[in-house]
């Protein structure tokens, strides 16, 4: 439920003092990370470089917050964003404008989701193994439509929407913050949100409420497969070429994490987008530490391995009640509620 | 596309002459079609073909070895000449090997070697990755002179061979000159959109002008780094050297205009060798070495690479 700024602030507290952590790592390991110039036209910077590489896990995650709110999961947005990166890519070489193109990515990308939505909501299979076909099959399309080649192309417009600024800020900025402002705005003061939690909780019992659990899962995927095509455009225009292969390779997991450093459950039900998001900001910026800190590469696994773990289990509840009662116990008798944390990745946070 | 037509009719008129040749029917079991070198690897062999009259029959295995040996088996059910195989793994491969050998059909390796037995095949072609990254380094070396540089290099995925290789020997390449140094070193993955990420990264980590040269393990990588140096406002080419290895397409493009120094090719003509040795071998036994290295070259703007992008073009990269 929506509630006042001070609830909402406590929800995203722990994300926000994680991300603060991480971003404290990256200080540490070059210290001009803060430092943010104008140069060539642009916002020049490590932060910057954070806030603009965050960007296609950033859109991913924004629908993928809401499928895991429906106890749904999206495999699929790494091929989506292939097929459309493909596909903005091939109308641009065939000589369409960039919003002809952009169109045409979204449409693909919705028509993704809508294949999902539909497998999930109407033929009943589970979300994993549904969204797991369109995972494997869609690198496969994305070739088809590149012709396993790199397609590059050279159109402006296009160009802009990924290594492109809008007021010096990258374009890729722009738009993850505007389509996370505006989902949470759509859900938040409508009673969409609502209706979405109510279907994680529990589907039969939704239904039997009145709610068409049917169009809002399928709209929900729908949702992530537009996010998943603009993500893909973005990725494309940024280096100027659809790559089949290796455009939004891995990403899906990449979202899930960050719905997961979030603190959404698994398993459906109350959810946030702007944890989620700053989820996205935190795996990013882990990237970042390792780029940054020059170590070799055959470290950079571990290294993220470590960190995530390390947040993932600060989040965890046993640990919130560990600290709690180690609190409790030195003589904190100020200590008026458990310091559980807002939610958790690990526990169903099932509204009461 | 009358040029095409022109080989076609020339090829003709040459049949009769290499009558003896015609008969040759070879199987060439492909891994896929994964990357664009990889597609070119297939047009240059059937084009090498084509050229030879020599009937190919083409498999595409699609990333999968089962399928790469249930091609063989047709191969040696077909009684072809001779098989090629450009192998998905190392391992896995002696059963097969040996049911040709039993059939009397020479296996010749293209692009990758496999872990068995060298009697069980005729000779495998490959480059010398090595050498390639050598290349790279010795040509960095003249090209700076006696100047201090620092260099930042792209590695390819961790731990993969070609990776492991191109930097040794790049390190080789470079070994005999005090003022060049490796400052800082990072996995761009092979691909465009980490190279530019890890670039990005680079630049501000050791600040732009403080970098000299760029070597990237493959071109890809070198393109997207490529932007992320003019995204920082620096001229690609000049203010940073840019040196890296395959001789794609849009590398010979970069380095036409200007934005990229040099590339050694991994040449996708890996069929051509092996035909040759092939047709030797079934004419009068003539034994292939074990290992056909194919030729690394160094392509610098004093290539016409705007001709030689053209070109390429048509392989299908």
């Amino acid at each position: 439920m929506p509630g006042p700024n001070s609830s909402v602030l406590k929800r995203i507290l722990p994300q926000l003092v994680i991300l603060g952590v991480v971003l404290l790592l990256n200080f540490i390991v070059f210290p001009d990370f803060f430092r943010i110039e104008f140069k060539n036209g642009r916002l020049f910077g490590s932060l910057i470089d954070v806030l603009n590489r965050g960007a296609p896990t950033a859109l991913l995650c924004v629908g993928m917050t809401l499928v895991i709110a429906t106890k749904g999961i999206d495999l699929s947005v790494g091929a989506v964003m292939a097929i459309a990166g493909a596909t903005a890519a091939s109308l641009v070489v065939e000589g369409h404008g960039w919003f002809t193109a952009l169109l045409g990515a979204l449409a693909v990308g919705g028509l993704c989701g809508l294949w999902n939505g539909v497998l999930v909501a109407v033929i009943r299979i589970q979300p994993i193994v549904a969204t797991l076909v369109l995972m494997v099959a869609g690198r496969g399309i994305a070739q088809l439509i590149t012709e396993g080649t790199i397609l590059t192309f050279n159109n402006e417009g296009l160009v802009r929407l990924g290594a492109g600024t809008v007021a010096g800020i990258p374009t890729p900025i722009v738009i993850w913050v505007a389509l996370g402002a505006l989902a949470t705005f759509v859900i938040r003061r409508t009673a969409l949100g609502l209706l979405i939690e109510a279907i994680g909780v529990n589907e039969t019992s939704s239904r039997l409420t009145g709610i068409n659990s049917r169009v809002i899962l399928i709209c929900v995927y729908v949702m992530s497969g537009l996010c998943a095509a603009l993500a893909g455009v973005i990725v494309a225009a940024d280096i100027k070429g659809a790559d089949a292969n290796n455009a939004g390779l891995w990403l899906e997991l990449d979202a899930i994490l960050a719905v997961v450093i979030g603190g959404n459950s698994l398993l459906g039900g109350r959810f946030s987008i702007v944890a989620s998001l700053l989820g996205a900001l935190i795996i990013q910026s882990v990237n970042s530490v390792i780029l940054l800190s020059g170590m070799p590469p055959e470290f950079n696994l571990v290294i993220k391995a470590l960190l995530i773990l390390a947040i993932l289990v600060i989040q965890s509840p046993k640990i919130g009640h560990l600290v709690y009662m180690f609190r409790a116990a030195s003589g904190g008798r100020n200590i008026a509620s458990p310091t559980r944390p807002a939610a958790s990745p690990l526990v169903p946070n099932k509204d009461k | 596309m009358k040029r095409r037509t022109l080989l076609l009719a020339s090829a003709v008129a040459l049949m009769p002459a290499a009558v003896f040749a015609a008969d040759l029917t070879v199987g060439f079991s492909q891994i896929g079609s994964e990357s664009g070198w990889r597609a070119a690897e297939t047009s240059v062999a059937k084009l090498e073909a084509e050229k030879r009259g020599i009937t190919l029959k083409f498999a595409d295995a699609q990333q999968k070895q089962e399928n790469q040996i249930k091609a063989i088996r047709s191969f040696i059910a077909q009684g072809v000449d001779g098989i090629f195989i450009a192998p998905v793994v190392a391992t896995g491969w002696d059963e097969v090997l040996e049911e040709a050998k039993d059939a009397d059909i020479p296996v010749l390796l293209l692009d990758r070697k496999v872990d068995a037995s060298d009697d069980l095949y005729l000779t495998s072609v490959t480059s010398d990755t090595v050498y390639e990254g050598k290349v790279a380094g010795e040509w960095l070396a003249e090209a700076v002179g006696g100047a201090e540089c620092n260099i930042v290099e792209l590695q390819g995925t961790t731990g993969s061979s070609p990776a492991i290789d191109r930097k040794n020997g790049f390190e080789q390449g470079i070994a005999g000159s005090d003022n060049l140094k490796i400052v800082r070193s990072q996995t761009g993955d092979f691909t465009r959109s980490q190279g530019k990420v890890v670039m990005e990264s680079f630049l501000k980590a050791e600040g732009g002008e403080n970098i000299c040269a760029l070597y990237a393990h493959n071109d890809d990588m070198a393109v997207g780094a490529i932007q992320a140096i003019k995204e920082a406002g620096l001229k690609p080419g000049e203010d940073i050297l840019v040196v890296a290895i395959d001789a794609v397409p849009d590398a010979h493009l970069a380095i036409a205009n200007g934005e990229m120094n040099a590339t050694i090719e991994l040449t996708p003509n890996m069929a051509g060798p092996a035909y040759d040795a092939l047709e030797k071998y079934l004419a009068d036994g003539t034994m292939p070495p074990k290992w056909i290295q194919t030729e690394s070259r160094l392509f610098t703007a004093s290539d016409d690479n705007n001709a030689i992008y053209e070109e390429k073009k048509q392989l299908g990269y």
